[in-house]
Formats: C-alpha cells, sequence, structure tokens
C-alpha cells in the first residue's frame, strides 16, 4: 500500500514535462514490484510443490536405505548410484506396466481424437439436429469424477447387476468385460465415456471459429460436405487436435484411477497394472523409497520425451504444410 | 450441397439420417450409463441384483438415501462437506493465485519471462504420481501427513490456470486501460484489483471451474496423504465403501446413492456457470 501512496504523489510529473530518467527508473521498479507481488504465490507454490518434490524424486532414486550387516544398528542412507534404475528396468512387472500403458494409449489415444473429431463436424454441419442437446448430452460424464465414472462402468461390468451382461446372455452371448483380454479395452471404454464429450465441445467451439467465408470458398469450388469437412475444415482446427492429443497423452501415461478400482473386482489386474500403479505399490506397499522414485523419473522421462516427440512432429508437418 | 436433382437428393437425405444416427447413437452412449446410475440409486439391494432395471416395484430412492447418510455413523455427510472444502475453497484461492501469475506475465516485462513461462508449462507435464512420494515424504517431515493441509495445498498449485490467465488477460484487458489508470494515479496493485480483475471476471471463472472440476475428482493425492476416514473426500470415501462391497454387500445401494450424489455438485457448477467456461474452452486451442 505504501506503493500506492507514494504514486499518488509522484503522479503530476509526466504530465507537465517530459518523464527523466530518474522517474523512469522508479516506474520500472514499481512495476518490478508488482509484478513480483502478483507472481510470488503461484512461485512459492510452483517451489514447494513441484520443483522441490522433483528434485526430491531424483535425489531418492539415488539412494537407499541399507540395513548394516545382521540387521543391527540404526538404518542409513546411502548412495547407490543407479542400482534402483537398474533394478526398476529389469522388473519385468515394471516394463509389463509400461508395455499395458503403451497399448492402452495406442489404443485409446486415436479413438478418442477421432471419435471426438467426427463427432464435431457432424456437429458442425448444420444437419443434425436438437445440436444444443446433443452437445449437452455428450458433455455430461465429463461432470462425472473419475473415480465414479469408473464406479458407473465396474457395475455395468458385473454379471448380476449389469443389464449389459444381462442383454448380451438374452442373446446367449456370455461376455466377460474383465477378462485377460477385455480388460484393457474395458479401461479404454471408460476414459473414452468420460471425455469424449469435453473434447467434442473442444473440438466444436474451435470450428465454430473457422472464418465461414473460407467454407463458402470450398464449396463455390465443388466441394463436398465430406471433403469440406476433412481437407478444409480438419487442417484449420489443428491447433486444438494437437493440444487435445498432448493432454491425452499425458493423462493416459498416469493411468491409475481405473485400473486401481478395478483391482478390485478383477483378479486381472495386479497392483503394478501400470507404471503409476507400480510406483504407488513400490512406495506405500513395500515402502521401497528408492525403487518409487527411480520409476517415478522413469515415467516423466517418458511423459518428457513423447510429449516432446508429439510437438516436434505436429510442428514439422505444419512446416511441410505451410511449404506447399 | 449442389444437389438440386433429385436423383442426388436421396443420397443427401440418407446423409443426414446417417449423421443423424451417429450423433444419437453418440449420445446414448454418453447418457445411459448416467440414467442407469439414476435407475440404480432407486432399487433396494435385492432388486439391484435381480429384477428388471426399468419396474419400479421395488421403489426405495428415500430409503437408500437415509441408508447412505446413516452408514458407518454419517460417513458420508462428512466426507461431502470435506470435498466440497477442498474444492470450492481450493479451487478459489488456486484461480486467484493463478490468473494474477498469467496477468503479471503478459502485462510486465522482465528478465528471463519466457525461460520462467516454460517451466510453468513444463509443470503441466509431471504426472502426479511422479511427485506424490516426495509430496508425502515432505509432508510427514513437517508433521501435515494426515491433515486437512496435506491435500489441500498441493492442489491449489494449477501451472495451466496461469496459461489460461496470461491468455485471458491478452485477450480481456487492453494495455490502454491500464496506461489510462496509471496516468489517472493508480497504483499497480490497485489496479489490477480495481481494474483488471473485474475484466478478467470471465476468465477467473473458467480456471475456477476447471480446478474445482480436477479436484472434486483427486483421487491420488487423498489417498496418499490420509489414512483418517473423517478426512477422506468422497471420491476416496467411496473407493473404500466400494472395496467393502464385496464382502458386505450392503454397501453396494449406497455406494450407488452416493456416486449419485457427487456427481451433483459440478453438474450444477457446470450449468449456473455455462456461459463463462464456453468461451474459456477454446482459449487454449484458439491461440
Amino acid at each position: 500500500m505504501t506503493a500506492t501512496t507514494e504514486h499518488t504523489v509522484r503522479v503530476p510529473a509526466p504530465r507537465t514535462a517530459a518523464p527523466s530518467a530518474r522517474t523512469r527508473r522508479t516506474a520500472r521498479r514499481r512495476r518490478l514490484g508488482a509484478a513480483g507481488v502478483l507472481m510470488a504465490p503461484f512461485f512459492l507454490l510452483l517451489t514447494t510443490v513441484f520443483l522441490i518434490p522433483v528434485g526430491t524424486a531424483a535425489y531418492l532414486s539415488f539412494y537407499s536405505d541399507d540395513q548394516p550387516g545382521l540387521g543391527f544398528g540404526p538404518e542409513r542412507t546411502v548412495f547407490v548410484g543407479l542400482r534402483s534404475y537398474a533394478a526398476v528396468l529389469t522388473d519385468p512387472t515394471f516394463l509389463g506396466g509400461l508395455g499395458t500403458v503403451a497399448l492402452y494409449c495406442l489404443i485409446y489415444i486415436p479413438l478418442m481424437v477421432a471419435g471426438a473429431l467426427l463427432l464435431a463436424l457432424l456437429l458442425d454441419s448444420g444437419v443434425v439436429r436438437l445440436r444444443a442437446f446433443a452437445q449437452l448430452g455428450l458433455f455430461l460424464p465429463h461432470a462425472v469424477p473419475g473415480i465414479i465414472a469408473a464406479l458407473i462402468w465396474l457395475y455395468l461390468y458385473t454379471p448380476g447387476i449389469s443389464p449389459v451382461v444381462d442383454l448380451f446372455a438374452r442373446a446367449d452371448i456370455t461376455i466377460d468385460f474383465l477378462g485377460v483380454h477385455t480388460v484393457l479395452p474395458s479401461i479404454v471404454n471408460i476414459a473414452l465415456w468420460s471425455n469424449l464429450g469435453y473434447n467434442t465441445v473442444v473440438f466444436y467451439a474451435a470450428l465454430q471459429a473457422v472464418p465461414r467465408e473460407v467454407i463458402e470458398a470450398a464449396v463455390v469450388d465443388g466441394a463436398g460436405p465430406v471433403r469440406t469437412a476433412l481437407q478444409v475444415k480438419t487442417p484449420l482446427v489443428r491447433a486444438s487436435i494437437v493440444m487435445v492429443a498432448m493432454f491425452t497423452l499425458i493423462w493416459s501415461l498416469q493411468l491409475f484411477t481405473e485400473p486401481m478400482l478395478l483391482s478390485q473386482s478383477s483378479p486381472m489386474i495386479n497392483s503394478r497394472f501400470s507404471p503409476s500403479m507400480y510406483i504407488y505399490d513400490a512406495a506405500f506397499t513395500r515402502n521401497n523409497y528408492g525403487l518409487a522414485a527411480a520409476a517415478s523419473v522413469v515415467l516423466l522421462l517418458c511423459t518428457i520425451a513423447l510429449s516432446y516427440g508429439v510437438t516436434r512432429f505436429t510442428s514439422r508437418n505444419s512446416t511441410a504444410e505451410e511449404a506447399r | 450441397m449442389s444437389a438440386t436433382g433429385s436423383p442426388l437428393l436421396r443420397p443427401r437425405l440418407l446423409g443426414r439420417a446417417t449423421v443423424n444416427a451417429v450423433v444419437a447413437i453418440s449420445v446414448l452412449y454418453t447418457l445411459l450409463p448416467v440414467l442407469w446410475l439414476v435407475l440404480a440409486a432407486a432399487k433396494s439391494r435385492d432388486a439391484l441384483f435381480g429384477s428388471d432395471l426399468l419396474s419400479l416395484s421395488d421403489f426405495s430412492f428415500a430409503r437408500n438415501l437415509t441408508d447412505l447418510f446413516a452408514m458407518d455413523g454419517g460417513l458420508y455427510g462428512r466426507w461431502y462437506v470435506n470435498s466440497l472444502l477442498y474444492a470450492v475453497l481450493g479451487a478459489a484461492v488456486g484461480a486467484l493465485v493463478s490468473v494474477a501469475c498469467g496477468y503479471a506475465f503478459d502485462k510486465y516485462r522482465f528478465r528471463h519471462k519466457e525461460k520462467l513461462f516454460g517451466l510453468v508449462l513444463a509443470a503441466v507435464m509431471v504426472p502426479q504420481t511422479v511427485l506424490a512420494l516426495p509430496l508425502y515424504l515432505m509432508a510427514s517431515e513437517a508433521g501435515l501427513v494426515n491433515t486437512f493441509w496435506a491435500v489441500f495445498i498441493p492442489v491449489l498449485f494449477n501451472p495451466f490456470g496461469v496459461y489460461l490467465g496470461r491468455i485471458f488477460s491478452q485477450g480481456y484487458v487492453p494495455d490502454e486501460v491500464l496506461e489510462a489508470a496509471r496516468i489517472d494515479g493508480a497504483g499497480e496493485l490497485t489496479m489490477y484489483a480495481r481494474v483488471a480483475l473485474r475484466m478478467l471476471g470471465p476468465g477467473l471463472v473458467t480456471v475456477f471451474l476447471f480446478q474445482l472440476t480436477a479436484i472434486w475428482n483427486n483421487f491420488f493425492l487423498p489417498m496418499v496423504m490420509l489414512s483418517d476416514q473423517d478426512l477422506y473426500p468422497v471420491s476416496l470415501g467411496l473407493y473404500a465403501w466400494n472395496s467393502s462391497a464385496s464382502v458386505s454387500p450392503e454397501y453396494y445401494p449406497v455406494v450407488i446413492m452416493g456416486s449419485l450424489l457427487a456427481v451433483v455438485p459440478l453438474i450444477l457448477a457446470f450449468v449456473l456457470l455455462q456461459r463463462f467456461w464456453r468461451s474459456g474452452l477454446t482459449a487454449g486451442a484458439v491461440k
């Protein structure tokens, strides 16, 4: 508040004469001060709940609590170099988890992006009836928390409770949604159900921002509705597509909530089903902090590498397109 | 679009029908599970496992509701209040913090600005599971494990909100207005509070809503930090009850009813704040 009073005293100066170098410098300092005050709370949070934890994870991954000799004496923390990394990267359950998530991403991300884009293009085509209602209906699952989406679908997968399983049974089809080969698609379905509508609305909003003249020009040039959608509209919303793909990827790599809940009912999901579950299991069930930290760092590096890959890939594509 | 002749009219009608059918099926796909939740919440335990979903012979919505709030000494009510506290307070404080920072990134020039902003964007990418163990250790060092703060403080951090705040500030707060306020003698912070914050209103609501959803959904962090059931949010509580349900099936109807009630606040928030978040959705994408 002192800054305010100072300012009121000084204000008339720039009006009467050209500001001297000194007033300009104090004005600049005052602005920097204000920027500092506005940014301080966030950067305090960034430091305490982001930078220090990431640093701690990296640090922990190089250390281990070793029991001395015969188990007598106090526990001590010793430097073990890359031992934890070696342990993680040769652990078949961790590699299996990485494989599971990779497969999950390969099924889920294309389905999500293509599905949401298709629905958005259909909504944007102007022939859909009750468009506002359709949007609201599609968006509804976004208001359902992840754990509850998983609960709903768990019940819809459970024979005895589920009307879906019932319907299949009436048609003499026995289907086990939580079997060896079906459990991953079942998880994909939960994620797809939760996020399809949200991403559709994102794409639809982006499509609405496409200038109408561009589309009219395409129509005048004789492009049919399908061609207009795929070759005119889709490239124009590429920024949104990249963003949705990125966020979907980042979220997919953290796969935790859905398998964690389904593991209560399905023996097909063990406690190290995904890397995040592996980290949880290592840290809080086995109390092996070094191992958990090393697995965290590996997961973090995978996320950074893949996100970087996505941005590089798409920016290369866009430069290629501009060159054409 | 050039279909004026009758031979071309038919495929167009067919196309229209297909488009509407695809959209209708998708809407059914998203709506039916929620409808199931509503119907199942009205079933008694026996009816849940046997009878036809649509038959209303066993209508026990009210009984399930009273059971839910009576179960385990009224735990569910506590969880609900906890969730509201974590989410509403957390999102309000978090949105203010993030938007202020985003505004500063937009309106002020200082050294290494873009590098710092890059750091903020990088933070968006980092999986929560990576931070969980170190956060737990830090909290236990500070004696905060198994307290309200162990969950409340980390959820305030919302780097994506800073990104949105910067974009909204670019879009909604013209530099000329700030210059005019400066000439009128307003201090920088007063100017932010009196002039800019008002213009940033819709953006603030959008960031609030995003964060409200995220915190209401939060499951991993409470699971790591809390062991006292009285501090659980709804998500973790229902998870715990569901794991008991396989042993004692009387938990099934209350879990279903509890899930239904847990959906209500977000739906309310989205409906009430509709005109704000719609603009916010594209903000990240159009840039």
